[in-house]
């Protein structure tokens, strides 16, 4: 037997007007873990989506060799037939059914065409005992975390008599934790003879796990690295990744600390339809003008609903303490309140709740500053398409035109879509959650400068983020947050991950599930 | 600083193509089924279909269900949906007919009558979909029940007669003594030349503002065929008897909830609260509000339509308007609505109105029998969104056109742009898109 499970070969792929693919090679070792790496648009979901036969064979150009023989894969199924299988980034289980059922969920486990739940329930607990998921088969999907859905993908992959697994950035959504489980695990998996393919945008996890790194680039095969041998850096990958040399991760900033404008004390949240469970509990921060203040936490400290029940009551039941904007209490009964008052919310969840997906440009630009194109409730189109024009230039979107759909956009740009659009508003506040969640890097640079612009400018900014490396290279001053507390803050030149990471943790004992449905 | 001018120089055929099949999809539709019976009226029966006569009797017998049209074509926006509204008809028609034939109010009285009982149904319902969140199907499906009811109830499942200038809302062609014939002309002439003006006018703000809008041939064909689709009906109607008065109600909607739809705040808010509701919210959206005052809105226009449907049968019946609410929810469907929320216009629902109604009208002047017409109109239904869906999928993986009148909303969203690293992804050297409607 050959030494490589999969050889692909001169791999092309258009799509109208695009060339998302050109001439892609790529070979993965036999049980082997394999990080495929590049930014946004340079085509990884593509070879992906060729390789497990979402795009049929005949509609690319370019060799699939399948441990030596050619791989011809009209759909899915012919793919997963051949033990290759692949778990996109969105989980495609069924929340309503349970564990069990979803692992067979295509595959159910019959006897003379009746479905045996004995024999299902039995053989999904077995695979559930290889990925190391302790629950009872017959839990409801949608009554788990996201870290053990995961795993339920992966057991239903293992389900199939997985040979070659595809993950795409499995981990994206997983707090640090869950995702050491699952790394843990894909190593597991390899030791069994399994291969993975992983797809990532988190560098320090490709390195720590990964045999083999291939880099692509505008749809081409840069280079494929030996983790161990060629001695691969975070730096060395960026590098090869974006085609030029990153200086910096951050932009340099010189912060220029006004006064104390805005505060949050007592700040009580309750969960909305468990009244009785404390999600915020006696919060207080305070936020200077020119600031960038962080909020780190686990997921589930409870970080976006203290952002949610600060913007306007968004989240959350009985909430009570107080805010100070500028030396006033502020009383915010709704978002079009908080938004008068000069504070913006831009959304972790940026396709579900921060875009409209299917409306252009324009009119994402223009939603929530929609006063200020408009008179005696009547928009002004001319307006709204100059001031689109404006945004879509100074936040540098990269689309052909204002009238295009923002869900036809990369990530990135959908990012600078959202940020745009609030500070279309003219806040003084903005609160930023996750503002570079699934993003490349050379749009994280991007963004990072759109921020510091705005603090230059006198605005307050408060910052959540998972990426503890990125609130220490951006913030002037960090919270933590454990199970709707403060634990503490720190400021930049004492700020380290471990303290952090200290303050994170205290008292989580006291509850610190995941609250929001 | 990098204004692109986007979509500078497409050719002509390009253009034509994009406004063929997106924008204006549907009125080709319309036209091509009214050629379609013309040429088979010939041939069969030896008689045009095509007359002023006949043109006028699509407005008369199917403006009702165009006034209800427009008031389901927001609601379905929104995201919701209204299976109560011919039942709230046949209910606001019958207080209606009382006020005037039983109480003894005068016409103008009875239709406000009716309008605010329309409006106190929508208050109602508003109340139970927007803020107590019950879904709107089961709603508007107990409203359905109720006020049909309601409707026997007050009726004493008796028609109550009506009379005077009230009738004449369905069916006259005169306003106030004076005949509508000379104004349908002079006011087609006037509305030509205004909405070339105005076309213009925004093409030169646009030029000034350097935005780039849609290319010079595409602008000036859409002119074009569009003062000339104004002209043709102002001389049709003119040749017969005139634009009768309920055509002139629906010209004043359709241009009023137009402008709601399109360029008011309110009219935004319906649209971003029923595409992603959520979004809306987080964005300062009264989301709850709007949804409310959109079935307030649709209750009120129902017991617009209620008067009209009486005034037609010059009585209130306890079985007036019964499968008007599919009626209606099926223009909104063939008029480029979708399911999901979020995707539609007025106008477009206004055409799908009138492609039910034309096929209606011309197969009962060949003598088709209801059995086969109501077949006929279920496949249309089917086939009008299923060619949407088709043509979108073979154009796919383009850039998808902004909101545009016609086409279907449920092939906008299966055609959803790819994630992050989809193809046309960030620096993707694609064909600029096309950019119609709300010119």
């Amino acid at each position: 037997m050959s030494e490589d499970i999969l050889r692909m070969r001169g791999i092309t792929k258009r799509f109208p007007g695009v060339l998302a693919l050109d001439g892609v090679d790529m070979r993965v070792k036999r049980a082997s873990i394999h990080a495929l790496v590049g930014e946004n648009g340079a085509g990884k979901s593509t070879l992906m989506k060729i390789l497990s036969g979402v795009y049929a064979h005949g509609d690319f150009e370019g060799e699939i060799e399948l441990e030596g023989e050619p791989a011809r894969f009209r759909n899915i199924r012919d793919s997963e037939e051949s033990g290759v299988v692949i778990i996109h980034q969105e989980l495609a289980l069924v929340p309503e059914l349970s564990i069990a059922e979803n692992i067979y969920l295509g595959n159910e486990q019959t006897r003379r065409g009746i479905i045996s739940w004995n024999r299902t329930n039995t053989k999904a607990a077995h695979l559930m005992d290889q990925v190391g998921l302790h629950e009872n088969p017959q839990t409801l999907v949608e009554k788990i975390g996201v870290g053990k859905q995961q795993l339920v993908e992966i057991a239903k992959a293992l389900s199939k008599e997985v040979k070659l697994l595809i993950l795409d950035e499995p981990t994206a959504a997983l707090n640090d934790s869950d995702s050491e489980n699952l790394l843990e695990l894909l190593k597991q998996l390899r030791e069994n003879g399994v291969t993975c393919i992983i797809i990532s945008h988190k560098l320090g996890e490709v390195l720590a796990v990964a045999d083999e790194i291939t880099v692509l680039r505008d749809g081409r095969t840069i280079e494929t690295l030996h983790a161990v041998d060629d001695e691969v850096t975070e730096e060395r990958l960026i590098k090869s990744m974006v085609g030029r040399d990153l200086e910096h991760l951050y932009p340099p900033r010189t912060p220029d600390i006004g006064e104390t404008f805005f505060e949050v004390d007592h700040w009580t949240v309750y969960h909305p339809e468990h009244r009785d469970r404390v999600v915020v509990n006696n919060a207080a921060i305070t936020v200077a003008r020119g600031e960038i203040v962080g909020l780190a936490g686990l997921m589930g400290a409870g970080r976006t609903e203290f952002a949610m029940s600060v913007f306007g009551r968004s989240w959350g039941g009985d909430i009570s303490g107080n805010l100070t904007l500028d030396g006033r209490p502020l009383r915010l009964n709704n978002v079009s309140d908080a938004i008068k008052a000069g504070i913006a919310y831009a959304t972790e969840d940026r396709k579900q709740y921060g875009l409209h997906l299917d409306y252009d440009l324009r009119q994402n630009f223009t939603l929530p500053g929609m006063g200020k194109v408009s008179k005696n409730g009547v928009v002004d189109l001319h307006e709204v398409t100059s001031v689109s024009e404006r945004l879509r230039s100074e936040f540098g979107v990269k689309a052909p035109s204002v009238y295009q759909l923002a869900g036809n956009l990369s990530g990135g740009n959908q990012q600078k879509i959202v940020l745009g659009k609030w500070v279309f508003t003219g806040p003084e506040l903005l609160i930023l959650d996750e503002p570079t969640r699934g993003i490349d890097v050379g749009a994280k640079y991007e963004i990072y400068e759109l921020i510091h612009e705005l603090v230059d400018q006198g605005k307050g900014v408060l910052m959540i983020s998972s990426e503890l490396p990125e609130l220490l290279g951006m913030c002037d001053r960090i919270y933590a947050m454990s199970a709707g507390h403060i634990t503490g803050q720190v400021d930049r030149e004492n700020a380290t991950q471990e303290e952090l990471m200290r303050l994170m943790t205290l008292e989580t004992a006291s509850g610190g599930e995941e609250l929001r449905q | 600083m990098t204004i692109k001018t986007t979509a500078a120089r497409p050719s002509l055929l390009r253009a034509v193509r994009n406004i063929n099949l997106r924008a204006y999809g549907m009125i080709i539709a319309l036209v091509s089924i009214m050629l379609l019976f013309q040429v088979l009226d010939v041939v069969m029966q030896n008689q045009n279909f095509i007359t002023p006569r006949n043109l006028t009797n699509v407005i008369l017998q199917n403006s009702y269900i165009l006034i209800l049209a427009i008031g389901m074509m927001l609601v379905i926006v929104n995201g919701h949906i209204d299976l109560s509204v011919g039942s709230v008809l046949a209910f606001c028609g019958a207080v209606s007919a009382i006020a005037l034939s039983e109480w003894g109010l005068p016409w103008y009285l009875a239709v406000l009558v009716a309008v605010g009982a329309g409006a106190l149904i929508g208050v109602w319902q508003g109340f139970w979909i927007a803020y107590v969140r019950i879904p709107a199907f089961i709603v508007t499906l107990a409203g359905m029940l109720l006020f049909r009811g309601l409707t026997l109830k007050v009726l004493g499942a008796e028609t109550v007669g009506t009379s005077g200038t009230y009738n004449s809302l369905a069916s006259g062609y005169t306003v106030a003594g004076v005949d509508l014939r000379m104004p349908t002309l002079i006011i087609g002439v006037l509305g030509a030349v205004a909405y070339v003006l105005l076309e213009t006018r925004s093409r030169a703000r646009q030029a000034r503002a350097g935005i780039a809008g849609s290319s010079q041939a595409a602008w000036v064909s859409k002119v074009v065929v569009l003062t000339a689709v104004i002209l043709v009906a102002a001389y049709t109607f003119y040749s017969y008897k005139g634009l009768p008065l309920i055509g002139w109600i629906l010209l004043v909607l359709v241009i009023f909830y137009t402008f709601i739809a399109n360029r008011t705040v309110f009219g935004r808010h319906i649209y971003a609260g029923g595409g992603n509701e959520k979004a809306a919210m987080l964005s300062g959206v009264k989301t709850k509000q709007t949804s409310f005052w959109v079935f307030v809105n649709m209750g009120a226009l129902a017991g617009l339509a209620g008067v009209i449907v009486t005034a037609r049968l010059q009585a209130a019946t306890p079985d007036a308007g019964s499968m008007f609410e599919l009626h209606a929810i099926a223009s909104s469907f063939i008029g480029g609505a979708s399911m999901a929320g979020g995707v539609g216009t007025i106008i477009g629902a206004v055409i799908g109105g009138l492609v039910m109604g034309v096929m209606n009208q011309g197969m009962r002047v060949l003598g088709v029998a209801t059995d086969t017409v109501q077949v006929v109109l279920g496949l249309v239904v089917l086939a009008a969104v299923f060619f949407d869906v088709w043509n979108k999928k073979r154009a796919s993986a383009g850039p998808i056109v902004g909101i545009a009148p016609g086409g279907s909303g449920e092939a906008k969203r299966k055609n959803r742009g790819p994630d992050d690293s989809g193809p046309a992804g960030d620096d993707s050297k694609d064909e600029e898109p096309e950019s119609v409607g709300t010119g």
